[in-house]
């Protein structure tokens, strides 16, 4: 194993170390992911834009700062991938859309700005479904990414190329944005980690907004341990979000550390344990259960009867705030702007700009979004989805006044082939079942991964769900579920899986360094 | 519940300003009457007393003092992505047309 390859297997705790301990520049540490990148991300498309120059300057920095004796971050000097709905200074913006190519924001979001600030080397922007609408990233505008494991496969959406970024080893960490699953259900299915904070967690100024109640930024990594550390760096309060939570937060690094199930209640929710999930989905799931009883945790039953409305009452919300989010896209300020033949008014510019510069999935959502808030419609839809909302939300408070945690299988099935499902938008909604609950309820989830499902050998994950504010404890059960199953496995789950270098398209360039 | 219209999709492409194609609207038809139909399923449980919930957590009104502060955007940097733009301002298409 060539210098170069051991770096970029490294989780981002381990490469920190070797950062603080001077046993690697950053510098040396940015270039592998480069050359990573160079090599396989013409078969994974994780990334939308690669800012090899800007990120080899910022890691010369930290390389000067900590020679200098500075005082830096415990991850200063490691490399991030950024996903593309969170606007950055100096690199293109898109969201995945057409209608934002080429777009080069002036401000970074506040969770960029802090990575930054914290010494981290941004790489560049990742893949997503257009506006984060999707579940396989099929639905970028600029073509699909496609699943390390198999690359036939989706890796999952909407944030597939930040997951398929660290599962092919091309960055040890990236930020991702969840509003139905949009970083957990990417997780399961590329055999990553992946976090949705407590909704106000983590700050949304700068992240393009898809649906404004749902929104979370949160990390995508390979270890649990790599998320909780950037989630106490992109965690707390911003006076730029009014809807950012005040309250300072307690180490999550520290609660992986602590990490123990002792006495710990899991509550497995009966309504998504049931024959809709894949068999070695649902095997891997209960594995992992026993696997935690065995080391003390407490696994109760436990009911959550509104979550089967959760996927209708999101698919009125998320439309319904989605239509009005994205009527910012007017051709006037920034982005796309196409002119009818002959010229036209300032609404029949807006109207072919939006016509050229919107994907089928956008104009779906939006003219559904449309439909939903309409004078004589709003009260039986989007009035009634929230309703369900207060019905989720009792749910889960039922629930956890019994339990600590909840468990679930993250989605009902493993990767699915690029194309199986692009025609049915509802079959593709259903990816989100288990992930929903927790957006309408604002509550923090966790995905890690279980296992292999023995049926089709790709990668399954688990669930755990905790109520708001108590992100810790994801951290908690996470990180001890980690560390039992890759003492069962002998390692981590990806080390099992397939080389891309067989995909490499420039070998000769391997230990270059 | 309404059957959905050709007519009302067109109607609903022009609140929301998007020129859908003929095809687009026929094909959206189908698919916005499936969707529908699924997400329905909202009104069994909505009943009149569970009151509605729009925001996750339970938040006050936040409100800052009524000062610019240091990092606002600049004329320059706000204009930065502009389609089109004149000096300090954003052009735009003509507002009424010549039927007018």
């Amino acid at each position: 194993m060539s210098h170069s390859d051991d770096l970029i297997r490294l989780s981002a705790a381990e490469l920190a170390g070797r950062l603080g301990r001077g046993e690697v520049s950053s510098v040396e540490a940015t270039q592998a992911h480069l050359d990573r990148i160079a090599a396989v991300d013409g078969a994974v498309h994780a990334f939308l834009h690669v800012n090899a120059e800007g990120a080899l300057r910022a890691a010369a920095e930290v390389d000067r700062a900590r020679a200098a004796g500075e005082s830096l971050g415990e991850l200063a000097g490691v490399p991030i991938a950024i996903k593309d709905v969170l606007v950055t200074e100096g690199m293109p913006s898109t969201s995945g859309s057409k209608i934002l190519e080429g777009w080069i924001p002036p401000y970074d979001a506040t969770p960029v700005r802090k990575v930054r600030e914290a010494g981290l080397v941004p790489l560049g922007k990742t893949n997503m479904d257009e506006f984060a609408m999707g579940s396989s990233t099929e639905h970028s505008a600029y073509g699909p990414t496609h699943n390390p494991w198999d690359l036939d496969r989706i890796p999952g959406g909407s944030g597939g190329g930040s997951a398929a970024s660290v599962a092919a080893f091309e960055a040890p960490l990236a930020l991702g944005s969840d509003t139905g699953g949009s970083i957990r259900q990417p997780a399961h299915v590329t055999g990553t980690v992946g976090v949705k904070p407590t909704y106000g967690a983590v700050s949304r100024y700068g992240s393009i907004a898809l649906a404004s109640s749902l929104d979370q930024i949160g990390p995508v990594t390979r270890t649990v341990l790599d998320a909780a550390l950037l989630q106490d760096v992109i965690a707390g309060h911003d006076p730029h979000d009014s809807t950012s939570i005040a309250e300072p937060w307690p180490s999550m690094a520290e609660a992986v550390r602590r990490a123990d199930v002792q006495g710990l209640r899991i509550g497995v929710v009966k309504e998504l344990d049931t024959d809709g999930f894949q068999t070695g989905v649902r095997q891997r799931f209960h594995e992992s259960l026993e696997l935690l009883e065995r080391n003390g945790a407490e696994i109760v039953e436990v009911e959550a009867p509104n979550f089967e409305h959760a996927i209708a009452a999101y698919y009125l919300i998320l439309p319904a705030e989605a239509s009005s989010n994205l009527a910012k896209f007017d051709s006037v300020r920034f982005g796309l702007r196409v002119t009818p033949q002959g010229g036209g008014t300032v609404e029949q510019v807006m109207a072919a700009s939006r016509e050229a510069g919107f994907g089928p999935e956008v104009k779906r959502r939006i003219i559904l979004g449309t439909y939903a808030l309409s004078a004589g419609y709003y009260d039986a839809y989007y009035g009634s989805a929230q309703k369900v909302r207060t019905l989720v939300q009792r749910d889960f408070d039922q629930a956890f006044a019994k339990v600590d945690v909840l468990a679930t299988p993250t989605a009902p099935t493993t990767a699915f082939k690029l194309g199986e499902k692009l025609d049915d938008p509802l079959a593709m909604y259903l990816n989100d079942i288990a992930t929903i609950p927790a957006n309408l309820a604002g509550v923090p989830g966790i995905s890690l991964p279980a296992g292999l499902a023995p049926e089709d050998g790709l990668p399954v994950g688990i669930q755990f769900l905790a109520p708001a504010r108590q992100d810790a404890r994801l951290y908690n059960v996470g990180g001890a579920l980690e560390r039992l199953l890759e003492a069962e496995w002998g390692g981590p789950l990806l080390a099992k899986a397939p080389d891309l270098s067989t995909h490499e398209l420039t070998a000769t360039e391997e230990g270059a360094l | 519940m309404p059957e959905i219209s050709a007519e009302q999709v067109a109607h609903l492409a022009n609140l929301a300003r998007i020129a859908l194609t003929e095809e687009e609207i026929a094909h959206l038809t189908t698919e916005l009457g499936q969707i529908m139909q699924a997400v329905e399923q909202v009104n069994q449980v909505a009943t009149p007393d569970v009151p509605p919930t729009s925001h996750p957590i339970p938040m006050q009104n936040v409100f800052r003092a009524d000062v610019v502060t240091d990092d606002v955007l600049t004329p320059e940097q706000a204009l930065s992505g502009a389609p089109e733009r004149d000096g300090d301002r954003f052009v735009v298409s003509a507002i009424l047309g010549e039927e007018q």
